[in-house]
């Protein structure tokens, strides 16, 4: 009997792991024991960090979009539709109109983050993100023009993609901003829901005093509730207003509806074992990367190691052998800290982050990596 | 034991910091005033951070119950 694995979200943690089968299990393959369909809602790849650098006119949205049927091995089926129901019991993914059922074997939900700005009054209309493809042209349309005033960023709800990525962007205004002689005319503040500037007590204790010493404002306890586009006023559950003029936010995030309604989890995260990421609440099924409730950053990287863990446990259960490879929680992290340095963290469920002293060369391991970001979704690195 | 009725009960138990915090103030920005959320939290780090960020808010802390493994934290939505 042909075992079928299905793979729903060709992003980060898909694309790897339906790369990492494919090499793994190729002699299965070979032999008809076993088929892999990979399940994307639209035909590209997105490598989501390009849009980091969009706004400072340093990178294209094109830079990050790759055609999926190029990045994926030829043994893998790939369909383009979106999964619209999931029926654990029946092991069966509906898609809407007349495209017929998918039966699977084991499922891995790689589904990652959806952004929900409507979740805050006024955030769709008074707020820019560089979240999205979207998002991150319409503010590089904002920020390439922004000479003075008052730039607030301010990261509402958690979790969201990339805990590092806030921090870079004030970091990165704030040196460009140097560069071209307008500092002095821009104030900026930045905003963080606890009582911090990052959820990690390490990577906030190391990022504060540099906030300080660059005259970055911090709002911390500030749960952003309304934004008024009129009078350009950003309202906190805590009862703090802050005038802006230009407002970059980390929108709230959430999972997809379809994981909730089939009982997986809260939020549209599934709930899975943080070691083993298997779904709690049903038979045969995965999730990994965002998607994945494991308490780790929503990171590319963690999406990486879990699919290399995720890979070795369905080879494993196809052969009929004992599934022994488990996530420790690694995560690896560049943290820009300017224009031309970047800092470095890597931690696991065990040990705590220390980050690296800022340096140039940092930063051009940041770059490097993204260009060598394709290998890595072709499962080569 | 506490005989206050919450409204919503958030159970964050196994969740580090500052997830339980987090999921609180989810579960705050959808309430109605006056409505009472439970927190189910085990982290130590709880006992700190949801008294910091009531006094904060608002919102006032009506009592945290001490439970075998866990504490249970009721606040009331100003
Ligand atoms: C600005 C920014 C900077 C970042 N920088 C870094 C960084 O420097 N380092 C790092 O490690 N991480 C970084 N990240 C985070 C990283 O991009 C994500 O954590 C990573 O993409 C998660 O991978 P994933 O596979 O879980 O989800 P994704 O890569 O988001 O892929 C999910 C896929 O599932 C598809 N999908 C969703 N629902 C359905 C459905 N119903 N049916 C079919 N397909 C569906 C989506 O279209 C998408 O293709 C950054 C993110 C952002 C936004």
């Amino acid at each position: 009997m042909t075992e079928h694995v299905v793979i729903v979200g060709g992003g980060t943690g898909g694309t790897v792991l339906a790369n990492d089968l494919a090499d793994r299990l190729d002699v299965e393959l070979a032999a008809d024991d076993v088929r892999i369909t990979l399940i994307n809602d639209g035909p590209d790849h997105v490598y989501k960090p390009v849009w980091l650098y969009v706004p400072f006119g340093q990178r294209e949205p094109a830079d990050g979009r790759r055609p999926l049927d190029e990045l994926v091995d030829d043994a893998v089926d790939l369909r383009i539709d979106r999964v619209t129901a999931i029926d654990t019991e029946a092991q069966r993914l509906r898609f809407n109109g007349t495209a017929p059922a998918v039966d699977y074997d084991y499922l891995v939900l790689a589904t990652g983050s959806t952004l929900e700005p409507e979740r805050i009054p006024g955030l769709a209309d008074g707020g820019h993100d560089y979240y999205s493809e979207s998002g991150s042209t319409a503010l590089r349309d904002e920020l390439l023009g922004f000479t003075e005033g008052h730039l607030v960023l301010s990261v509402i709800g958690s979790p969201h993609m990339c805990p590092a990525a806030p921090l870079e962007f004030v970091f990165m205004a704030d040196d460009w901003l140097r560069e071209r002689g307008l500092r002095d005319d821009v104030d900026i503040t930045y905003t963080y829901p606890i009582q911090r500037v990052h959820g990690n007590p390490h990577i906030a204790e190391w990022a504060r005093p540099i906030m300080d010493e660059r005259g970055i404002e911090v709002e911390t306890f500030f749960n952003a509730e309304e934004v008024d586009p009129d009078s350009e006023t950003l309202t906190s559950m805590e009862g703090t207003d802050l005038d802006y003029d230009l407002l970059v936010t980390i929108p709230p995030h959430g999972g997809i509806d379809l994981i909730e309604e089939a009982g997986l989890g809260d939020d549209g995260w599934v709930d899975v074992d943080k070691h083993t990421l298997e779904a709690e609440a049903a038979e045969n099924v995965y999730a990994l990367g965002d998607t994945a409730d494991t308490g780790v950053p929503n990171a590319g990287s963690v999406a990486h190691y879990q699919a290399g863990v995720v890979g070795q446990r369905l080879a494993s259960e196809i052969r009929g052998r004992p599934a022994t490879a488990t996530y420790d929680g690694k995560t690896l992290c560049f943290i820009e800290t300017g224009m031309d340095a970047a800092s470095f963290v890597e931690f696991d469920y065990e040990n705590q982050p220390s980050p690296a002293p800022p340096s140039e060369k940092l930063h051009w391991s940041k770059l490097a990596y993204n260009e060598s970001y394709w290998l890595t979704a072709r499962g080569l690195l | 034991m506490t005989d206050i009725e919450p409204d919503e009960t958030v159970d964050a138990r196994g969740a580090a910091c500052p997830g339980p915090l987090m999921d609180l103030i989810g579960q705050i920005r959808d309430a109605e005033a006056g409505d009472v959320v439970r927190l189910l939290s085990d982290t130590d780090q709880s006992l700190t951070d949801v008294p910091e960020w009531a006094e904060e808010a608002g919102n006032e802390l009506l009592a945290i119950e001490e439970l075998d493994d866990h504490n249970a934290f009721y606040l009331e939505k100003a």
